[in-house]
């Protein structure tokens, strides 16, 4: 028995090595139930989930409801379009008065950084951070480790090199603080615009993707976010595709046994070619599944022990 | 593997000779109840019922040549009182090999007890199919049930009592073969002189030895 000892999952950045081990030993444990004749188990029957979420997502907010589904905790998703935000409720009061339902789980992703840290400031249920701002997606790097260990068998020593959109990117945020914590090697790259300051005291930064590709045991591809892009950051997606995209004769300059990691949505053609994507390095669709298993991982977690310690 | 914390030996109930003979015993029971053993399989309850169940099944084959296909049956989601526990049991995940359809399904857990890790286990399996017939086979039956639910095949009923710990050791788990009765140390030295035992000792089996270390 380990002790799990967090009432939230707000980020990765506060989490120990143990912690995140935890996490992933807990999904590779459920991970089995997804291939069950009968895919649900009754562990948190009786519990209510709220997934809240103001920006769109298609993978994150499926998998979220799918785990908590499995599990057999009762789940609302409120997305915001048609939601009463749009009449201007703050995102507080919102809370507050689905909080006054008693969930015992509030779920939320948000366009600002620090949205969910809020909310555990002001309620009374867990909260879980599905991608706050461009700041952390925990659940999304700890599918990414979920897949890199279970392929590698192993993420201490691991090469793994982040090429995209690193301005924009949670994912890319919350992947660096688990594998180093984890004793990876990172090595970041985009083009120079698209470089949060301050981030290579994190992980080496190369603007050259030939560089970070070489010799590396997986490739994390990030999405270029057009939406939250209000400048020219590049040319053109064609002159970013030639010079950051990956292809198969760069993926080629990586471990013959690379594993190609993308988190979703991909923009084909633009960050990453299609050949490499649908070719037989990609492990893409195993971190869908993967998510899944993070995300019961976490909701057991949270939900399904008690507080209070019991001798 | 030692005991836990706060805990003594009150009594040793099986060394590795008669835990061997024990399972050797359940094993032709559960022949002499199945003679050809088709149709049968056997699922152990994590973590200890899994090497027992291997343990059977060998046996088993030794028995009538068949060998029954072994299952394992990770409980810890269907748990009643999950929500009320801490820390986390950590999964481990079932692993049923075989369709249970129309077979006669035999559990196999090292201790029963109160019965509620029986009950969940029969949630489980039934999520997983239609056996034919689900019988329950134990090392030890230590009493204090709290559901109607007795077993098929006991390797050794005693009486205990309810604060008392029933610890099966497996050379698989645990790098011996030992099954240890103990009891609560507080139980020793907090007790007056004059007080006894609180509970349980009832009914005294022929192979029952003095208590050790009183």
């Amino acid at each position: 028995m380990k002790a799990y000892p967090h009432r939230h999952l707000l980020g990765i950045e506060e989490l120990s090595p143990e912690h995140v081990q935890t996490i992933l030993d807990t999904a590779d444990g459920l991970r089995e139930v997804l291939d069950r004749p009968i895919k649900k188990v009754p562990a948190l029957r009786g519990k209510t989930v709220v997934n809240l979420f103001y920006e769109p997502s298609t993978r994150t907010r499926a998998s979220f409801e799918v785990a908590e589904k499995v599990l057999s905790a009762d789940s609302l998703s409120i997305t915001t379009a048609t939601s009463s935000v749009q009449k201007g409720e703050t995102l507080l009061d919102t809370a507050r008065n689905l909080e006054a339902m008693n969930p015992d789980m509030i779920v939320i992703r948000h366009s600002s950084s620090g949205a969910p840290h809020f909310l555990a400031r002001h309620c009374r249920s867990a909260i879980v951070n599905a991608g706050d701002g461009a700041h952390e997606h925990p659940t999304q790097a700890l599918l990414d480790a979920l897949t890199l260990r279970q392929k590698k068998g192993r993420l201490k020593g691991l090469r793994v090199a982040i090429v995209g959109d690193l301005l924009h990117s949670r994912v890319m945020r919350s992947n660096v603080w688990l594998l180093t914590k984890m004793g990876a090697d990172v090595v970041l790259c985009a083009p120079p615009t698209l470089v949060p300051p301050g981030i290579e005291a994190l992980a080496p930064v190369t603007h050259r993707i030939d560089e970070a590709v070489e010799g590396a045991d997986a490739v994390m591809m990030l999405r270029i976010q057009r939406e939250r892009m209000t400048g020219g950051f590049y040319p053109s997606d064609r002159e970013y595709h030639l010079r950051f995209g990956l292809t198969a004769a760069r993926a080629a300059r990586a471990k013959k046994d690379v594993l190609i990691l993308h988190p979703g949505p991909m923009n084909r053609g633009v960050e990453i070619a299609s050949e490499v994507a649908d070719g037989p390095y990609s492990v893409i669709l195993d971190q869908v599944t993967n998510g899944v298993a993070v995300r019961m991982a976490v909701l057991y977690l949270l939900l399904g022990g008690s507080a209070e310690a019991v001798a | 593997m030692s005991h836990p914390a706060g805990y003594l030996v009150r009594q040793e109930l099986m060394d590795r000779e008669r835990l061997a003979r024990t399972l050797a015993r359940m094993a032709h029971e559960i022949v002499e109840r199945h003679p050809d053993m088709a149709g049968a399989a056997l699922v152990g309850v994590r973590t200890r019922g899994v090497p027992l169940a291997l343990r059977l099944a060998g046996l088993v084959k030794a028995a009538c040549g068949v060998a029954p296909p072994v299952g394992a049956l990770d409980i810890t989601l269907y748990r009643d009182d999950l929500t009320m526990i801490a820390p986390h049991p950590v999964m481990k995940g079932t692993d049923i090999g075989f369709s249970i359809d129309h077979r006669t399904v035999v559990l196999v857990d090292d201790v029963l007890f109160t019965g509620r890790t029986v009950r969940a286990a029969l949630d489980e399996l039934v999520d997983f199919g239609r056996p034919a017939r689900i019988e329950l086979a134990v090392l030890v039956d230590r009493g204090h049930r709290e559901l109607p639910i007795r077993a098929d095949y006991v390797g050794k009923s005693l009486t205990t009592s309810r604060d008392d710990v029933v610890q099966v050791m497996l050379r698989e788990e645990d790098g011996q073969d030992r099954v240890v009765l103990l009891e609560k140390e507080r139980a020793r030295s907090a007790a007056g002189k004059g007080r006894k035992k609180p509970v349980g000792r009832r009914r005294g089996t022929g192979s029952r030895k003095k208590g050790k270390g009183k």
